[in-house]
Formats: C-alpha cells, sequence, structure tokens
C-alpha cells in the first residue's frame, strides 16, 4: 500500500520521528511560553542554556564520574540557578522598558555563552553516551524504535502536562497567573511577587537544561546545538501564540510531525517548512493559533 | 614648450614603471588572507587550527631571516557564498590581500575563485572539496592542494564496492560539495559493477538525520554513502547506530571524514569505518614532529589533513615567491606550479598544470577501541594510493588550461 508514492509502512515511521523531534519543540517553547507568559522577556538566550544543560551533563560525566539519570536531576538545577543568578542581577532591571531590551540583552548573553563555549571546546563537539538502561530498541514492524527516542517522547510529554498543570490547575499557578495581571495587587495580599518571578524564570531555563540533558544522547554535546535551534523554537512559540502554554506544546509536537513529513516528501525544504507555517500563520492570526488577545 | 614637457612625463611614467623591477613584492609585504569557517560547523577540522598552520609555515620558511615580510589575515566566512565574496573583495581591493589560502565550503570556494581571476590574484584551496577547481572551472590563479571529490570516491568508493558493498544510497548534503562527491562517488561506484538505489539531499547543515536514516533504511542498501562533511557526518553516524543500521547489515561510507570527526564520535561508533585522507599525524617521523609542534599550540589536537593542507601550501607559496622577488597572483601560481613540492607533510611532490596539487592519499580504517593506544590514534593505513592514481587524470577533467 502506498500513500502518494510513499509506502505507508515508511509513512508510519516518518509520523514517530516526527514526534520525537516535536517532543524537543514542545519542551524548549514550553519554557520560552513559561518566561514570556509570566515575565514579559523574550529569552533568545533559551538555545544557550539547553546547550549548557548538555555540557553540566557532560561535565557531572568526565569529572564527578554521575551518569545520565543524575544529570537529569542535577544538570537543570544548575543551569535553573544560573538562571536565578542572571534575573537577579541584569533582567529584573528591564521589566518596565520595552520588550526589546530584554531581546537585546538575552541574545547578546546567548552569544556571549555561546562564545565561551566553542572557544574552549571547538564546534565539532563532544561525544555523550546513550545510558545503558535504555540502549537497543524494539522493532515495531515498520521500523525500529529506539529505545532511549521512546524514553524522550514519554518524558517529555509527561513534563509538558506536568507543568501546564501546574501553572493553569492549582493556586500556586494562580498566583502566578496574577502577578503577571496585576503584580502590585497581589503583593498586596502578602505574596512575595519578586521572587516568585525569580523562581519562574529559573524554572523556565531549568526546563531549557532539561531538554539539553535528554538531546546530550542523541546528538553531540556542541556549542552550537542550541543557535541551530532556538530560531526553529522561536517559530513554534510564534505560531503556538506567544505565552500559550497549551498552545506552545501542541504546536511543538504539531510542527515536529510535520516536519518529519516534508524530509519524506520534500527534504530540501525541511528546514523552511515551519517558517512557511509561520508566515501563514501570521498572515490569518496574528496572534498565533492559541493566543489570545491582551 | 610642449615637446620636452611630454618627453619629462613618459620619462617619469618610465621611472616609476621600473622601479619595482627591484622590489616587486606588493606594497613591501606578502598578505595572506586564511579564509574559512571560524565558528561553525566546519570550524574544528580548518578554522582557527587552519591559521596556527599557515603561522607555522611562515616561521618555518625563515621569512623574517630571509628579509621577505609576511602578515597573516582571518575571516571568517560562515560557509556562505555572499559572506565569502564580499570579504574576498574587501581583501583583494582595499586590504592588498596577494593570495586568500584554505577555503572550506565548495560554494565559497567556486565563488572566491571567480572573484581572484577577475582581480587577477592567487588562490590556494585546502579545505574546499569541488574537483571543478581543477575541472570546468579551473583557473591560472588558483592551486587545489590536499584533496579532492574524485580523490575521495576513488579511494573510499572503489574500496567499498571491492570489498562486496555494490549496492549504495546516498545521503547528501544539499548544496555544491555534496552534489559534486555524490556525482563523483556514483561514477566510481557504477565503473566498480555497483548500482546506486536511492538518494536523499538533507539541507545543509542538519541536527536530526533520524528520518533520512530511515529512508536508507528501508531502501535495503548495503552501503549508506555519507556525500556531507563535519558535524553532519558524526550526527548522522551517531544516530545510525540509534536505529540499528549497522546491526541489521547495512554499512556507512563515510565519503569526507576528518580526524576531528573520529574524535568527536569517539571510536565506539567510528570503529570498522573506512575513509580516505590525504595526510594522517602519526604516518612517519616528519609527520609526528609536525603534529607534535601543531599541537602544542592548538589545544593539544593534532591536526586534521585540511590544516596540515594549509601549512604545505603556504610554504610552497612562500618559496615561489622568494624565487621570483615577485607576489604577483597568476605569476606566483605559474612558479608553484614549475616547482616541485617538498615538505614534512606530504613528503616530494607537483603542483599539474590544471592547478591539482600531487601525492599520495591513502585508505584509512578506524582502529577499535582496543587497538587505540589514547586519545587521536585512530587509523590504521588499509591502502596507499599512488599520488599518480590519486586525482583525477588531466585529460578527464574538462579544464580549459589543459591542451588536448
Amino acid at each position: 500500500m502506498t500513500f502518494f508514492g510513499v509506502p505507508t509502512q515508511a509513512l508510519f515511521g516518518q509520523l514517530l520521528i516526527g514526534l520525537i523531534n516535536g517532543a524537543f519543540y514542545a519542551l524548549l517553547s514550553l519554557g520560552l511560553s513559561v518566561i514570556f507568559g509570566l515575565l514579559n522577556i523574550i529569552n533568545f538566550a533559551h538555545g544557550a542554556q539547553y546547550m549548557m544543560g548538555a555540557f553540566v551533563a557532560y561535565f557531572l560525566l568526565q569529572w564527578a564520574g554521575l551518569g545520565y539519570w543524575w544529570a537529569l536531576l542535577v544538570a537543570p538545577l544548575v543551569v535553573g540557578l544560573i538562571g536565578v543568578v542572571l534575573e537577579r542581577t541584569m533582567l529584573k532591571r528591564l521589566y518596565a522598558l520595552d520588550h526589546l531590551y530584554g531581546l537585546l540583552l538575552t541574545f547578546g548573553l546567548a552569544l556571549v555563552i555561546q562564545g565561551l563555549f566553542r572557544n574552549q571546546f571547538g564546534s565539532s563537539g563532544l561525544p555523550y553516551q546513550i545510558p545503558p538502561e535504555l540502549t537497543g530498541g524494539r522493532n515495531l514492524g515498520f521500523m525500529v524504535l529506539p529505545n532511549y527516542r521512546a524514553w524522550v517522547v514519554v518524558f517529555s510529554l509527561a513534563t509538558c502536562l506536568g507543568t501546564w498543570y501546574v501553572i493553569e490547575r492549582t493556586k500556586l499557578g494562580a498566583y502566578l497567573r496574577a502577578a503577571t495581571e496585576n503584580p502590585s495587587l497581589v503583593q498586596a495580599f502578602g505574596v512575595n511577587v519578586p521572587r516568585m518571578i525569580t523562581l519562574t524564570y529559573g524554572f523556565g531555563v531549568a526546563l531549557a537544561a532539561l531538554a539539553g540533558v535528554l538531546a546530550a544522547p542523541i546528538y553531540q554535546v556542541n556549542p552550537l546545538m542550541g543557535a541551530d535551534l532556538i530560531i526553529v523554537v522561536f517559530a513554534v512559540v510564534v505560531i503556538g501564540g506567544m505565552g500559550s502554554i497549551l498552545g506552545s506544546i501542541v504546536t511543538g509536537f504539531t510542527l515536529g510531525i510535520v516536519e518529519g513529513l516534508t524530509k519524506v516528501f520534500y527534504p530540501e525544504a525541511s528546514n523552511t517548512v515551519i517558517f512557511v507555517i509561520m508566515a501563514l500563520v501570521l498572515l490569518v492570526r496574528p496572534t498565533g493559533l492559541f493566543g489570545r488577545e491582551k | 614648450m610642449k615637446l620636452p614637457r611630454l618627453v619629462t612625463l613618459v620619462a617619469a611614467a618610465l621611472a616609476v614603471a621600473a622601479a619595482p623591477a627591484h622590489a616587486q613584492i606588493s606594497d613591501g609585504v606578502v598578505k595572506i588572507g586564511i579564509l574559512n569557517d571560524q565558528s561553525g560547523t566546519y570550524a574544528d577540522l580548518a578554522g582557527p587550527g587552519s591559521v596556527v598552520a599557515a603561522k607555522m609555515a611562515v616561521e618555518d620558511f625563515g621569512a623574517a631571516k630571509k628579509g621577505l615580510k609576511v602578515e597573516i589575515v582571518v575571516a571568517d566566512h560562515q560557509n556562505k557564498p555572499d559572506v565569502g565574496s564580499s570579504i574576498a573583495r574587501q581583501w583583494f581591493d582595499a586590504d592588498k590581500v596577494d593570495v586568500i589560502v584554505d577555503v572550506p565550503t565548495s560554494s565559497v570556494v567556486l565563488a572566491v575563485n571567480q572573484i581572484a581571476r577577475e582581480k587577477n590574484k592567487a588562490l590556494i584551496v585546502s579545505t574546499g572539496a569541488t574537483s571543478d577547481l581543477t575541472g570546468p572551472q579551473c583557473s591560472p590563479n588558483a592551486i587545489h592542494w590536499t584533496y579532492d571529490t574524485w580523490s575521495l570516491a576513488n579511494g573510499t568508493g572503489s574500496a567499498v564496492v571491492k570489498t562486496g558493498g555494490d549496492t549504495w544510497f546516498f545521503l547528501t548534503a544539499d548544496y555544491k560539495f555534496g552534489h559534486d562527491l555524490e556525482r563523483d562517488t556514483e561514477a566510481v561506484v557504477v565503473k566498480n559493477g555497483g548500482k546506486v538505489v536511492g538518494k536523499v539531499r538533507h539541507p545543509f547543515p542538519s541536527a536530526d538525520f533520524s528520518s533520512f536514516l530511515l529512508q536508507a533504511q528501508a531502501s535495503k542498501a548495503k552501503v549508506i554513502g555519507l556525500a556531507n562533511a563535519g558535524a553532519d557526518t558524526t550526527n548522522a553516524i551517531k544516530q545510525g547506530a540509534e536505529f540499528g543500521i549497522v546491526k541489521g547489515g547495512q554499512q556507512f561510507a563515510g565519503l569526507l571524514v576528518f580526524l576531528t570527526d573520529v574524535h568527536a564520535l569517539g571510536l565506539e561508533k567510528a570503529q570498522g569505518l573506512l575513509l580516505t585522507e590525504s595526510f594522517y599525524w602519526d604516518l612517519n617521523d616528519t609527520t609526528r614532529a609536525f603534529s607534535k609542534r601543531f599541537a602544542d599550540r592548538h589545544r593539544q589536537a593534532k591536526p586534521t589533513m585540511a590544516q596540515a593542507g594549509v601549512y604545505s601550501a603556504v610554504l610552497h607559496y612562500l618559496k615561489a615567491v622568494e624565487a621570483l622577488k615577485n607576489d604577483d597572483g597568476p605569476k606566483v601560481i605559474a612558479k608553484m606550479k614549475e616547482l616541485p613540492t617538498d615538505d614534512p607533510i606530504f613528503g616530494k611532490g607537483m603542483v599539474r598544470a590544471d592547478g591539482r596539487k600531487i601525492h599520495p592519499v591513502y585508505l584509512f580504517e578506524v582502529k577499535k577501541p582496543a587497538e587505540s593506544k589514547g586519545p587521536w590514534d585512530y587509523y590504521k593505513v588499509r591502502a596507499t594510493v599512488p599520488a599518480e592514481q590519486a586525482f583525477r587524470p588531466m585529460d578527464q577533467g574538462n579544464c580549459p588550461l589543459v591542451k588536448k
């Protein structure tokens, strides 16, 4: 059986691959959305923070002998802490100003961080092995599904849904959302708003680092890994609607699939298809698919 | 009054024209421009390491002692032909650069090749691969130094077909270099009785190859030919292991693999890979001595063939300038073709009329982790292709400089 000249069996495989790549898009754009939604900062350092997550995993293994599972826990904490310092020392001065200032600051930071890592570790990347528990794969008949990739999908889906639940359905999330609507009123109720915002930024950054740890065994641990990805992820956020948590999750997975299918039917366009969709969506719905007018 | 004045003018003009006959090094400095990728996918295999190699060549040549003033400038072309072109124009027009050296990324090579010819300057390519540079696009202003797509195809392609890998699927970087490497390899595969069952062209650069690997897997080809380079190649091989490509009985042929790529992959993933290079640090005493000096100045990394090629090229360029007492582009290139080459990198060799530098090329196999004595001990020699057979015969390249 074929579908537009492509065997359906192969098509299933490509759909699954798309879902796996979508998991990364979703996890990264989720962090961006949380930060933008609650802090109004366009965090261009997100790619660099994702890269730092992968590097921390590498350092842990090389210097401390701590493997993948520890990295999954420690790397987001370390990088999140760096994010907190960043927010306290620099970003907090920018909330009252135009978006552009936050964008410029984080973009500059990203260039500096990437430059430092590149200078130290070169551009061809460092090897990081898949944890022994997750090596190998399952033969699904239409394709071999590597165990590690299956784990990535399940884990990032769980993280995404967990985050969505906390922000949209719990009391803590309600405080957060209220603080963005009217910080002075929430402060009047005795909530420490600046600290909450700092921790939110730290959490968003930790999500990026988590994605970095997940990516380390698949790609090389490379100073440029974030720079290549961040542009696509921004397109995902724009399509989903800036600041929409659910939007970024759904769009992340969907666009992963769209990109996967493009790689079958017209591989030359696979790097551009997301931007074409972004242009179309912006023409029809300037606030994105899930965005609301403010 | 008019006539004597004219005579004076003509005399003055002649004097000006004659003056540089004593010192024809333009503005007193030989200016070498290293144009490559300083920050992206190809930065490790050439990049800052090529600059180190060029500086070593200037020092080893003893330029200062010989009274020759040599200056090296560096720029990052970001693997983009438009960026590379504007740097080349700026260098030739305003900055008085005499020769551009290195230049990875074939699309940039061909753009800069045009400019060098137009401005009557010199170009020596080490990292760029397209065999068109000594074919239809050959120029009296350019030399192709280290390797090319034809020599890679000839080395790895024929070796793989001869050991039974007779059906191929190409994973090709979608730009000039990938297309040329695919074309040259396909010709070798077909000539040796093999068959190409499919190909897919991926955007350059790509991080995720799973989709393309799945297509390669479905093709049931015995060999997956990687017509790409740098991080594209390492990512494809690394992810191929995840999808059980090698376990499923298929084999990768890395058509352009540099030492730094093997270093990045680790021997666990790279072992058994066949690859073609014209230089390896551990070939003999002179290559080892050179590589040690290089590593001491470059993060303890051994040189790739691209970087070693830059050293060899700059050294020979300076020899030609010294012999000629002139740094005029095409004249130096002609002199370089006339003088035999000899250096610690490639040994004795020569430059052909079509601009192809000739030396032996090696087929290497990547060692198993147990065979390696430590970092950078990665290759064993499987075969040596003698200089005369390593590159495309001159009469098959369609180079207009070669009379048939």
